[in-house]
């Protein structure tokens, strides 16, 4: 299945005869290895989890927090090479802080998304370096509400902010995943890592496409994203795994337009339904197979 | 304080003269400045410690030299649920220090986001219960950006209060100013209300001890009260003010607080103004 590269494997940034950046597709491997990571786009916000598997039994627990914050209403999640995760979110804080410095405004999803996916690009182009070992995730709420310039004086004119197309509804949830070659796409439902065969079959039994009419909450979300989680462990069974979570909702939500980490009773909660489907499904396999 | 260049010690012109541009680069005509003199200004800032917390209060006005431009300026800033700014002076350097605030905060956030925090119990902190930057980091912050821009003689012409809790939600309240200069008290006051309204805090708080003693009503109280003589006395001043009160409970910010019992029957027994003669 895997094309020997033959010559044209030895340095980023140089085509195979019929196209490729062999490194760029050696990098994707470097993320199949990793623990597996999901997002899921619900209708007022989105849910971000993360399969730990635990490498060492003197790691504390719940000390190790790795789905990251960006600004304060987007969270990346990271498959792959941990320490290329780091920069990447390293790079994306930048980028928000310097577009909150230059327009006096939080930085909307799809711009960071546009941002990493050139960043992560870039890192194609030079035999100097290499591509990322990561597939980020990236999920994040632009805020409904009017918001504020930074550093706002006064209430300005009471006819209003000018420039603004009546009755067009803003803000939303928004779900990206950015892979190793820089391209991006924005998704309902989105899985990297090595469970992400198992999750992604989950995630398209879930239904999430508004358009056709289906609406998942964020509560629903947060349970079912632990769930695929315990589904897509299975593909690393002998290994421990510690399950993080986060979510960002609407301004009106549970967390206020911010990106936060899924609170510890509901986290328990979706774990242990987690564990009880997952129990379910064996007993109705351990009876057919008396059958 | 008159902190402009003419009388903070420049050489002045004269006893020496002016300079001599010859003697520069022909793009320069004088010695280069970034010395400013603020353009929108806000009046004082007044604020005064309690027994759990502290009171911090600045009318709503940003006037343009002696035209009472803006009406509708909020001068205390919150920081988070432990901390809150109010500024007097230049409003686009308020405004300056307002965006570096929040970024400061975004960036401590992304710390505070980490690590689990766990409490003596060994029960994890929730959310809101992490710890913050307490008020004391932030004036410590905020002195050293304000030093540092009067070193390079391009300071920012503020003269700000931050009140609030420090890191053992003990209420902490100190002053800071274009020049670096910080000081701390149970009461304090900028600008025009270090002379006018400063005397009648200090008569409710003299010392530490009778802060720790002072209750809630009677500090609101107080600080009401000074935001009325400053809006008799003070020519650059507005009847609407923000009042904030912060303990350990939160902060409790009001923006559009208009003065009450105002008494001006003094005016009916002024003679001699305008075309009265009698």
């Amino acid at each position: 299945m895997t094309s020997i590269g033959t010559g044209y494997d030895l340095s980023n940034s140089v085509y195979s005869p019929d196209g490729r950046n062999f490194q760029v597709e050696y990098a994707v491997k470097a993320v199949e290895n990793g623990g597996t990571a999901i997002g899921i786009r619900c209708k007022d916000g989105v849910v971000l989890a993360l399969e730990k598997l635990v490498t060492s039994k003197l790691q504390k627990k719940d000390a190790n927090r790795r789905i990251a914050t960006v600004d304060r209403n987007v969270g990346i999640v990271s498959a792959g090479l941990l320490p290329d995760g780091h920069h990447l979110v390293s790079r994306a804080r930048d980028e928000a802080s310097s577009w909150r410095s230059t327009y006096k405004a939080p930085i909307p999803v799809t711009s960071l998304a546009d941002r990493m996916g050139a960043y992560v690009q870039m890192y194609t182009t030079s035999s100097g370096v290499r591509p990322f070992g990561v597939t980020a995730i990236l999920g994040g709420w632009d805020a409904e509400t009017e918001v504020d310039v930074d550093g706002v004086v006064g209430k300005g004119p009471s006819t209003g902010a000018g420039g603004k197309t009546k009755g067009a509804k803003e803000g939303g949830a928004y779900l990206y995943m950015i892979e190793p070659s820089g391209a991006y796409w924005g998704y309902y439902g989105a899985a990297t890592g090595k469970g992400r065969q198992a999750a992604k079959a989950e995630l398209e039994k879930l239904d999430l496409d508004p358009k056709k009419g289906a609406t998942i909450s964020l509560e629903e979300g947060v349970k079912e994203a632990a769930r695929i989680i315990y589904v897509a462990h299975e593909e690393s069974k002998d290994k421990e795994f510690e399950l993080e979570m986060t979510w960002v909702s609407a301004v009106s939500g549970p967390t206020k337009g911010k990106h936060e980490e899924v609170p510890k009773a509901l986290r328990e909660e979706a774990e242990r339904l987690a564990k009880k489907s997952l129990e379910g499904e064996d007993e109705e396999d351990d009876g057919k197979m008396e059958e | 304080m008159n902190h402009l260049p003419q009388a903070w010690g420049r050489p002045r012109d004269d006893v020496y003269g002016q300079y001599n541009s010859a003697y520069l680069p022909s793009s320069h005509h004088g010695p280069t400045t970034h010395t400013q003199s603020p353009i929108v200004t806000g009046t004082s800032v007044i604020a005064l410690k309690y027994s759990t917390g502290i009171v911090i209060a600045a009318d709503n006005l940003a006037s343009y030299g002696s035209l009472a431009r803006f009406t509708d300026v909020h001068r205390l800033k919150p920081f988070n649920r432990k901390a809150i700014v109010g500024f007097g002076g230049d409003v686009s350097d308020m405004q300056y220090l307002t965006r570096l605030l929040k970024r400061l905060d975004t960036q401590e956030n992304y710390a505070d986001g980490d690590v689990a925090e766990v409490d003596s119990d060994g029960d994890e902190v929730e959310g809101e219960e992490k710890p913050h930057m307490s008020a004391k980091n932030l004036h410590a912050y905020l002195s050293k950006v304000l030093y540092k821009r009067r070193t390079d003689f391009n300071p920012l012409w503020n003269a700000l209060l931050v009140a609030g809790l420090d890191e053992e939600d003990k209420p902490f309240l100190a002053f800071a100013d274009l020049l670096g200069t910080t000081y701390s008290s149970p009461s304090l006051a900028t600008g025009f209300g270090a002379h006018l309204a400063q005397p009648i805090l200090r008569r409710v708080v003299p010392d530490e001890k009778a802060s720790e003693k002072l209750s809630r009503e009677d500090a609101v109280k107080a600080v009401r009260e000074c935001m009325k003589v400053l809006f008799y006395r003070d020519a650059r001043s507005m009847n609407e003010y923000s009042i904030a009160v912060v303990d350990r409970e939160g902060m409790k910010l009001k923006e559009s607080e208009k003065l009450e019992g105002q008494s001006w029957a003094f005016a009916e027994g002024i003679k001699g103004y305008g075309t009265q003669t009698v």
